[in-house]
């Protein structure tokens, strides 16, 4: 089974990180995803750019979207990346999130009813 | 890594916010930030213990206020407590969740913008405003802020007492502020934001090390109001202005540590990250529709950060941006900039006529000199171009400046 592996933080405490901390982080999580990419088991993993570049389109009255400045939500922790991992089973997709978590934040882990790879874009 | 070193993060992160909730509580800087110190001081002991809290601001609210109240109370032996309406406190079981409710973002909204907008008094000069910035905002130490304003640590706690000073006498309005005093305080707070990235900017030399991390503390402040604020176009162009001109930092300073022209950068250098960032904030900007001179300036800085070669700029679309910029900030300096983007269109004698009647409000002005002189020595007027270089040099206010200047005046003996 895929699973997104979506990961949350505190955006302004990322921003007050010294360069070795975020170093060390960085470190960490690619010891997970160069673990994984060994074992055939690493799909798209991206980062996201804080949530003050982010724009929202939601549906609105008579069929015209609104465009909104900002995320979709407003949360105490914002979504700052994301990881598709193959896990043959729940136990095993925490462990992968286990070992991405640090001494903040937070990883929530969703199985994917439907994966389609794109086209492998660079 | 150490334990410490995240918790550290997390209080730097979270202390606009709760020094912010505290000021509003208490309407005493001093306070505020006494409680906050307090706060931290209980976070560094238990968080490395007991993780961090799922809400680290409410966390440190909730403990700095109670923490100030005992002392207020141990205080009120000798004085009376302040009003009840000054002070809400509940002695419930119920009050740390009524207080995370009254911290809702707009709450927070309002409460950071006051913060800011207390350390940003125009009447206090810039360096005072930025320093109680650095202080209270911030979390620098007096020796920190010290240091990147090449002062003695004493001198910068006397300056910083002052400026406390001065804003406490100055009454600031604690009610929720309508939409034009917001918008003013907005405009203050911007300003003060882009006058400490400037303090880090223009550095150079031997200071250029100590000073960067100004910029890198206005780029924070900045996302943290561009967080609050997401729809307003002149703080997003703001933000945007500051990531471009951050992003050339390593570009910017030669191995002795002097300014490196624009043209002259060795563009590889320049951090892609922020040049992205900053690019789609000036896209965002430009989707309201309402210009203003950050946005102006961030469109004028995001056609640089397009261009791989600088001999490839789309001057006339730089000549345009400027033409704007004139009209919303009318300023000899802007014409004078706009002067050098209309050389490269339209050539040296329309630049010089542009700038014929700025000589007298930039006679003391080491640019305009130096841009006269350019323009001159292309046109082959090769007396009077010395004559304005001359002038430049003796205003050059770093050796670098000077240097470039000279390189000049050796170019017209030639």
């Amino acid at each position: 089974m895929f699973y997104c592996i979506l990961s949350y933080n505190l955006e302004a405490e990322l921003e007050a990180w010294s360069r070795e901390k975020a170093a060390a982080a960085m470190a960490k999580v690619e010891v997970v995803k160069s673990g994984l990419a060994r074992q055939g088991r690493l799909g798209p993993v991206g980062r996201l750019m804080a949530t003050t570049t982010a724009m929202t389109v939601r549906a609105g009255r008579g069929g015209e979207p609104l465009v909104l400045d900002g995320p979709l939500a407003q949360t105490k922790e914002q979504l700052v990346g994301f990881y598709i991992v193959d896990c043959n089973s729940l136990d095993d997709a925490i462990e992968v999130a286990r070992g991405l978590v640090g001494n903040t934040g937070g990883l929530e882990v969703r199985p994917l009813v439907h994966f389609y790879p794109g086209i492998g874009l660079q | 890594m150490t334990e410490v070193h995240w918790v550290g993060a997390a209080l730097t992160a979270a202390r606009p916010q709760v020094v912010a909730a505290l000021l509003r509580y208490f309407r005493d800087l001093d306070i505020a930030e006494e409680a906050f110190q307090e706060a931290s001081l209980r976070a560094l002991k238990t968080w490395p213990l007991n993780g961090s809290p799922r809400d680290p601001a409410a966390w440190l609210i909730f403990v700095g206020r109670n923490s100030a109240l005992d002392e207020l109370r141990r205080r009120s032996k000798q004085d009376a407590l302040p009003e009840d309406d000054v002070i809400s406190d509940s002695n419930s079981e119920d009050a740390e969740t009524a207080l995370i409710d009254r911290l809702d973002s707009s709450a927070y909204q309002d409460d950071v913008l006051r913060l800011l907008f207390v350390c940003s008094q125009p009447e206090l000069p810039v360096t005072q405003q930025i320093a109680v910035a650095l202080r209270i905002v911030s979390g620098l130490s007096v020796q920190e802020i010290a240091r990147a304003f090449l002062v003695t640590e004493a001198a910068m706690a006397q300056r910083i007492t002052r400026a406390k000073r001065a804003i406490t006498e100055s009454a600031v309005a604690f009610e929720t502020p309508g939409p034009a005093e917001r918008a003013e305080r907005l405009t203050t707070v911007a300003a003060m934001i882009y006058l400490l990235f400037n303090e880090g900017y223009s550095a150079s030399g031997g200071e250029a090390h100590v000073r960067i991390p100004l910029c890198e503390e206005a780029i924070r402040l900045a996302r943290l109001l561009l967080r609050l604020f997401p729809a307003e176009a002149e703080i997003i162009g703001l933000t945007a202005l500051l990531l471009l001109q951050h992003a050339r930092a390593a570009a910017r300073l030669d191995p002795n540590g002097d300014i490196v022209l624009l043209d002259d950068q060795n563009r590889s250098m320049w951090n892609r990250d922020l040049i992205a960032e900053g690019l789609v904030l000036v896209e965002k900007a430009r989707r309201l529709g309402k210009p203003g001179p950050y946005q102006m300036q961030a469109e004028i800085a995001a056609v640089h950060s397009r261009t791989a070669r600088a001999q490839d700029a789309d001057w006339a679309r730089i000549d345009e941006i400027y033409s704007v910029l004139e009209q919303l900030q009318p300023s000899p300096v802007v014409t004078l900039n706009r002067a050098v983007a209309v050389a490269r269109v339209r050539g040296p004698a329309a630049a010089l006529d542009m700038i014929a009647p700025l000589g007298e409000s930039l006679a003391g002005y080491f640019h305009f000199h130096g841009v006269r002189g350019a323009l001159l020595k292309d046109l082959g007027r090769t007396d009077e171009a010395r004559v304005a270089f001359n002038q430049a040099v003796a205003l050059a206010r770093t050796a670098a400046e000077a240097a470039h200047i000279r390189m000049n005046l050796d170019s017209l003996s030639k």
